[in-house]
């Protein structure tokens, strides 16, 4: 038949070229890693390898952590952890969100605050705790403040940027059936600038465990950063390296919520 | 209702796009306009609607919007412009909320819609998940919802291929012989504007001027049977075009 090779002749498949650059996400694999490399890390500490005054074994990092949890100084860290990143960030966000709307949808708003947004976007906000602490004491309200701040502006920049990326032609379609302003705002800038403003938050809250931290260490007596701070001024190692597992699980699970958020609101993305 | 178009001219900055638009869409009537790429079409259509504003000239509605319309001038776009988190009702319902209907109406009107594009299976499916001359339809559907008294087309099958186009434009006949909505129809696609045109305008290339006006008057309905009486139509369309669509061409190579 015409369709099959000629005979004798030789014949080979065409190689295949497509595939690869869509890297995916496997939880087997990233917590095979990670058990691995636990289990590495004890390995060399027992081989004694890796000396235990430069970084204590996996196990007696997990004796400090549960030191911790049994004197209950795990929740009484935690819980002022807690409350200082969530008042701060959320604070900080839901401002972030308003003023990144207004600069997105008002001439006169962008007019006066872009310019400003900008410039103290730049400025690293721990450079203002100092500042905070005069206006507002040693107290919480200055960490508070510093926090706050942090995830204020990029949620802002997110927020406008998201908003200056809604698709112009859906917005015009809207004005030609006649929507009201607020309707636009709400059933198209709005679900239209969400997948900027939660990327935003992403950042912002990794910003926000940074400056948490950096703010404790400066003047707490309870907190994460503080609890940080004081292992490390007693070299106490175990500890250190206790609070810092406890910074990478509260990072791990504020971005487990985002992208939960992501997966049930952003579902219509391909 | 009918609506005119009184002598508009639009220039951007410095570069005029239109001059001397006169055009009339009465009731009932489809009007095409085609012409070469860049002569204005689709600015001329923004006017239409009310969308832009022209440096002269001024549109004019004549008469009274039929009883129960809610849009009277509705667009249909050529990028389909749905809204991809809501459904295909969600994207019908969108632009009923604002006019307060109640319930049971919006219900009936969605349905009734859904029912007439062929879409009622359809009803939850994302944006992403329809082809091409689905969203269209969609769109169409969405148009309709509002009862409109005129339709904006911009280029709506230029998306499509053309076995959809061909489908969608049996569709649209349907549609018009049922409702008999007058309807702007912008394209560059002869075929389609002498199957659903009773007039078609020629414009010449920028500034876009009306260069000629030709009647068609066999019904609709007729057009997809007669199709070798059309074709001399659409080669004497074609054939005023051609030197306007060379020039046009040569115009943009120069980067003038
Ligand atoms: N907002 C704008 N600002 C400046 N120039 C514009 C704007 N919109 C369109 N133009 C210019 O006006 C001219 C007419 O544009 P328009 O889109 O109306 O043409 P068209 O006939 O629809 O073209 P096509 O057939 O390619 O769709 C073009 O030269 C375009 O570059
Ligand atoms: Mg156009």
């Amino acid at each position: 038949m015409a369709d099959d090779p000629a005979p004798g002749a030789r014949v080979r498949p065409v190689p295949f070229r497509g595939g690869g650059f869509r890297p995916q996400t496997n939880s087997y694999v990233s917590l095979a890693v990670f058990i691995g490399l636990i289990l590495l890390w004890e390995a060399g500490s027992r081989a004694g390898l890796i000396s235990p005054i430069a970084l204590p074994a996996p196990s007696q990092v997990l004796v400090a952590l549960a030191d911790l949890v049994r004197t209950g100084m795990l929740w009484k860290h935690l819980s002022v952890s807690l409350m200082r990143l969530g008042v701060g960030w959320v604070l900080g966000s839901i401002l972030g969100i308003l003023v990144g709307l207004l600069i997105g949808l008002f001439t006169i708003a962008r007019a006066a605050l872009l310019q400003l947004t900008s410039a103290l976007f730049a400025v690293p906000k721990i450079a203002l705790l100092p500042l905070f602490i005069v206006w507002f004491g040693i107290g919480e309200s200055s960490k508070i403040a510093t926090i706050l701040f942090g995830s204020f502006f990029p949620t802002v920049i997110a927020t406008y940027s998201g908003v200056d990326n809604v698709d112009r032609n859906l917005i015009r379609m809207a004005q030609s059936f006649g929507l009201s302003w607020g309707s636009i705002v709400r059933k198209i800038i709005l679900p239209g600038a969400l997948p900027a403003i939660l990327s935003g938050l992403r950042i912002s809250s990794a910003i926000a465990i940074v400056l948490l931290v950096a703010a404790e260490m400066i003047g707490a007596q309870f907190g994460i950063g503080a609890y940080i701070l004081q292992a490390g001024s007693l070299f106490a190692i175990d500890q250190l390296i206790a609070g810092v597992t406890i910074l990478a699980v509260l990072g791990l699970a504020i971005s487990w919520v985002i992208g939960r958020a992501e997966r049930r609101f952003l579902d219509w993305r391909s | 209702m009918r609506l005119l178009a009184d002598r508009i001219g639009h220039r951007y900055g410095t570069t005029e796009v239109l001059r001397d638009i006169r055009i009339a869409i009465g009731e009932g009537e489809i009007v095409c306009i085609v012409g070469p790429s860049g002569c204005g079409k689709s600015t001329f259509l923004r006017m239409l609607g009310g969308l832009e504003e022209a440096s002269s000239g001024q549109v004019l509605l004549e008469g009274e919007p039929p009883a129960g319309s809610l849009n009277p001038i509705t667009y249909i776009f050529q990028d389909f412009a749905l809204l991809p988190w809501r459904s295909v009702e969600g994207n019908i319902r969108l632009v009923l909320e604002d006019h307060r209907l109640g319930a049971a109406a919006m219900r009936r009107i969605v349905g009734d819609v859904l029912e007439r594009t062929r879409l009622s299976e359809f009803r939850a499916a994302l944006p992403r998940q329809l082809s091409g001359g689905m969203k269209q339809r969609v769109a169409i559907a969405r148009a309709l919802a509002v009862r409109p008294a005129v339709m904006l087309m911009d280029e709506p099958l230029s998306a499509l291929d053309s076995q959809t186009r061909e489908l969608l434009m049996d569709d649209l006949v349907e549609l018009w012989t049922r409702d008999r909505f007058s309807a702007c129809y912008v394209t560059h696609n002869l075929a389609e504007a002498v199957r659903l045109g009773h007039r078609v305008h020629v414009l010449s290339r920028r500034p876009g001027r009306i260069r000629e006006t030709v009647e068609i008057d066999m019904p609709l309905a007729e057009r997809a049977e007669r199709a070798a009486e059309l074709e001399a139509m659409q080669r004497h369309i074609w054939l005023i075009m051609r030197e306007e669509a060379r020039a046009a061409d040569r115009e943009l190579a120069d980067g003038r």
